[in-house]
């Protein structure tokens, strides 16, 4: 048996999970974003009875399929991960977070499952009606799945919904819909399923292009294109409207994440938010007293305004969270890091001693541990922080990876805006530099939903729950040697069936569609 | 406890044990891969990969619905076996995500690895998938060694409340010579649905008399072994429960005990045995006969349903632990708090709703019956 939980252990399970979440993300977006896409396109053959528009729809399923096999590969391991690398979270939390999964499986997965073989295989054996339903219900299996573990991730940032039981050494849900309609979750819900269709129409438009650049099949390319453009300008608006929203969420709930995301290390009222900056990289620690940036440029009261929606608002940064001492929008002071480090002690000695008065029916000394973890619980994860700098998360990693994406989500609306108004005014099939820009906003697409993903996740760091469970406690006690080869054979089997997945989706692309039409 | 609670925990180990029956059922995808392996030709396995192919997704919709459903009903039993049994469901999975991408690449060109290393990665899951979940459920009579001590959590150092405590990580349980009888005649019983489920669902003579073939020797090799676990199990001792105090003891023939205790689960188990021998004599005896599929399916639901209740129900510890007794997991002890079983009693209400979906849409793409001439059309194929 482990007598103490190694480094090692955590940074490869975190590793492997990290890993495993990223080539899933390769996969879900393009998922999200095409079903839409060949949903409205087999609704236009629907209606219009053209053929040309099934062959449109039937070219961006087969590529469709492609991508969602890779995807249900990398998924199902997320799924039992949690369980196999993350086993005391899974007891501490199954009671609330179990939930999502299993409704995620019932209600979602068998509706992707069932449709998508309608999906493919129907054709010609089921009504017109009965294969457009089945294209659908196959893209809202895939939404309301990313509903449900978006709803779970939202919960891991931002619990809601649960009270801590010491007799039962666990999370109790109090209140289901809190944990399903959180804010927090609608938000990121939005945000990502936009980013997804985000994706699945620059990929459309990028693939469209590349047969505008050949000169082949021209009429399927510019009805792609059409589609593509309108459905990403609308998707790329929402995801920039709800990353704001997202933003200030952050700012209330998750104040390091955002301080760590600005670099801002002394915060105060009216702060810029920054443009552009480069971070000094000789900056090690955050007291370590030196200048974190080499040059910024500020966009005035910008980030307070975001963040409080007020031009003069408080924003606290990295010292002054670690500090405490400001006066928190409720009124009340903020504690430092060591307070609250010293509270989570508190908070698990009492556990301790409470269930030692249990167990000695000792009722009236429970009574008093009891009382005196309720009032430290919401410092309770704090307990297992072993140093106070472990609070702090990757600053270069999450100011570089949130303006990254911010930059080519706004890069993006610009894309679809001047595709649009081309398409509209000119002839594009001869557009030489339109079509090579479209094509290279492809790996683009992708870089904006990996970086957007690095923000949420390692910008809440070192919490698994925010607040409530550290990394370190949240782990599985098994052998360090165990994961690192499991992470490996993930990494070799993921890395083979990406190329793989990409080769044929790139043979197939090059086919092109069934009937040629030019 | 309050009844309504233990109500709801007997139910969602009802749930636990139609999903387990389902999912052992629907690894005819599994069984039926196995039988490429013995098609003669090219055109016979491409028949039967299509065939599977329109169902693989079941199959794993269900594992993994099995996963989040046990996680949401029963987290301490999810967070002790997978993180404990690391290496034993790490080993599933894995063949799990191989056969994942196996159908859509087979047959496309850039595939990267060749037709044959995909149809490989297929028979890989299928003979070993079927074989260590069958062994998996062997555990639940024949036990693990876990410990559960929730008091770590106030243990800064090490916090971890489950730990195992053999160093093989799940793979010990290949030690025991039960399991195997268990998980063969599950990777046996799944080949078996294979040759049936193809039997019905190819229009193929070659095709119907390779299943034919290899059902004839399976099911002799199955019936050995499934008796043989029956046997064993009627037998044996038992992990037994004081509902009053909690604690686990040694009960001699406690499963012996349960099913006469318990008629009902006796006659869902006898009926699922009847029916999955009934199924496999028929198709056996009559050449006509493709109706196979149905009855030695429903039978394995039941049976499995049977075991599992036979597991969990009248006072057992499901998940029994040889390292500390007092570790074993019952389903009053693992389960959820009263509030997540009800949430989630209601959403089970949409479970009739989603299998009639899934029959409706099956019905649909299975009016036609796989034959050569489609495998040549040009339609969507594997």
């Amino acid at each position: 048996m482990i007598e103490s939980i190694p480094t090692a252990l955590i940074d490869w399970s975190r590793a492997q999970f990290a890993m495993t979440a990223m080539y899933h993300w390769i996969f879900v977006p393009l998922t999200l974003g095409l079903a839409m896409i060949m949903g409205i396109m087999e609704t236009v053959y629907y209606k219009t009875g053209d053929e040309k528009w099934k062959h449109t729809a039937r070219f961006w399923m087969k590529l469709f399929g492609i991508n969602f096999a890779i995807g249900v590969a990398t998924g199902i391991i997320l799924e039992f991960q949690f369980g196999t690398n993350w086993s005391n979270y899974s007891w501490l939390v199954g009671d609330i977070f179990g939930a999502p999964l299993a409704i995620e499986g019932i209600l979602a997965f068998f509706m992707e499952a069932t449709f998508i073989a309608v999906m493919f295989f129907g054709w010609g054996k089921v009504s017109k009606g009965f294969h457009l339903a089945s294209t659908w219900l196959t893209g809202l299996g895939a939404t309301i799945s990313a509903w449900w573990i978006l709803v779970a991730n939202a919960w891991m940032q931002h619990p809601v919904g649960m009270t801590f039981n010491p007799d039962t050494m666990r999370n109790e849900m109090t209140d289901f819909l809190a944990v399903a309609t959180s804010p927090t979750a609608v938000v990121k819900f939005f945000h990502t399923v936009m980013s997804g269709w985000v994706l699945g129409a620059l990929f459309v438009a990028g693939v469209s292009c590349y047969f505008l650049l050949k000169k082949r099949e021209m009429q399927f390319a510019l009805r792609s294109m059409k589609v593509a453009a309108g459905f990403g300008l609308a998707a790329s608006l929402i995801a920039a409207f709800t990353g704001d929203t997202s933003g200030y969420d952050i700012a209330k709930h998750q104040p390091m994440k955002l301080a760590a995301v600005e670099g801002l290390y002394e915060g105060g009222n009216g702060v810029g938010l920054t443009a552009v900056g480069m971070l000094n990289p000789q900056k090690e620690s955050y007291d370590d007293g030196k200048e974190p940036f080499i040059f910024k440029i500020d966009l005035p009261k910008m980030l307070s305004f975001l963040a409080t929606r007020e031009a003069d608002g408080y924003v606290p940064g990295i010292n002054n969270l670690m500090k405490g001492g400001y006066t928190l929008p409720d009124g009340t002071t903020a504690l430092s890091a060591d307070e609250k480090i010293q509270r989570g002690k508190i908070a698990i000695t009492a556990l301790a001693d409470y269930r030692k008065a249990v167990k000695e029916k000792d009722s009236a000394s429970a009574e008093m541990h009891r009382k005196t973890l309720e009032e430290n619980m919401p410092y309770f994860g704090y307990g297992y922080i072993k140093d106070k700098s472990e609070l702090v998360p990757n600053v270069p990693l999450n100011f570089y990876a949130f303006r990254i994406m911010v930059m080519l989500g706004g890069l993006f609306i610009v894309y679809f805006i001047a595709v649009i108004f081309l398409m509209w005014k000119k002839d594009i099939t001869r557009m030489k530099w339109l079509h090579i820009a479209s094509l290279a906003l492809i790996p683009l697409g992708y870089i904006a939903g990996q970086a957007g993903w690095i923000v949420a996740e390692v910008g809440r760091q070192p919490w698994t729950i925010q607040d409530m469970l550290p990394v370190s406690a949240a782990i599985s006690g098994i052998e360090t040697s165990s994961v690192r080869t499991t992470f490996f054979i993930f990494l070799v089997i993921f890395t083979v069936m990406l190329a793989a997945g990409a080769t044929i989706m790139c043979k197939e692309i090059r086919k092109g569609p069934e009937s040629s039409e030019q | 406890m309050d009844s309504t609670y233990i109500f709801l925990q007997q139910y969602w180990w009802f749930v636990i044990s139609l999903l387990a029956g389902l999912l052992v059922f629907l690894m005819f995808v599994q069984g039926g891969n196995v039988l490429l392996f013995f098609a003669k030709s090219e055109e016979e396995r491409k028949m039967m990969v299509n065939s599977t192919g329109r169902k693989w997704e079941f199959t794993f919709t269900t594992l993994v619905t099995f996963g989040g459903a046990f996680f949401a009903s029963f987290p301490l039993f999810y967070s002790t076996s997978f993180g404990g049994a690391y290496w034993l469901w790490m080993i599933i999975l894995f063949t799990f995500v191989l056969q994942a991408v196996s159908y859509e690449f087979q047959s496309k060109n850039g595939n990267l690895l060749g037709k044959s290393t995909y149809r490989f990665f297929l028979m890989l899951n299928g003979k070993l998938a079927p074989f260590l979940v069958g062994t998996a459920v062997a555990t639940f009579f024949t036990g693990s060694e876990f410990i559960v001590m929730k008091d770590n959590m106030t243990e800064t150092m090490m916090p971890v409340i489950s730990t195992w405590a053999s160093p093989w990580h799940g793979l010990e349980a290949l030690g025991n010579i039960w399991n195997w009888v268990l998980g063969g005649a599950v990777a046996i019983l799944a080949q078996i649905l294979g040759a049936m489920y193809f039997i019905n669902n190819i229009d193929d003579k070659r095709v119907r008399n390779t299943s034919r073939r290899t059902m004839l020797w399976n099911s002799a090799i199955f019936v050995v072994l499934f008796v043989a676990f029956v046997v064993y199990l009627l037998l044996k001792d038992g992990y037994a429960v004081n509902p009053a105090s909690g604690e686990i003891y040694i009960e001699p023939y406690k499963y012996l005990h349960n099913f006469l205790a318990m008629p009902v689960v006796t006659v869902i188990f006898l009926l699922g045995v009847v029916l999955v021998l009934a199924g496999i004599a028929l198709t056996l005896l009559s050449k006509g006969f493709r109706k196979g599929i149905w009855l030695t399916g429903a039978g394995t639901v039941l049976a499995v349903m049977g075991l599992m209740m036979c597991a969990g129900y009248n006072n057992t510890a499901y998940y029994p632990s040889t390292a500390d007794l007092q570790s074993s997991l019952t389903i009053f002890n693992s389960s959820s708090s009263l509030f997540t079983l009800k949430t989630m009693a209601y959403v089970t209400i949409l479970i009739p709703f989603v299998l009639a979906y899934i029959f409706y849409a099956w019905r649909a793409i299975d009016r036609k019956k796989i034959t050569s001439n489609e495998m040549k059309s040009g339609e969507h194929t594997y």
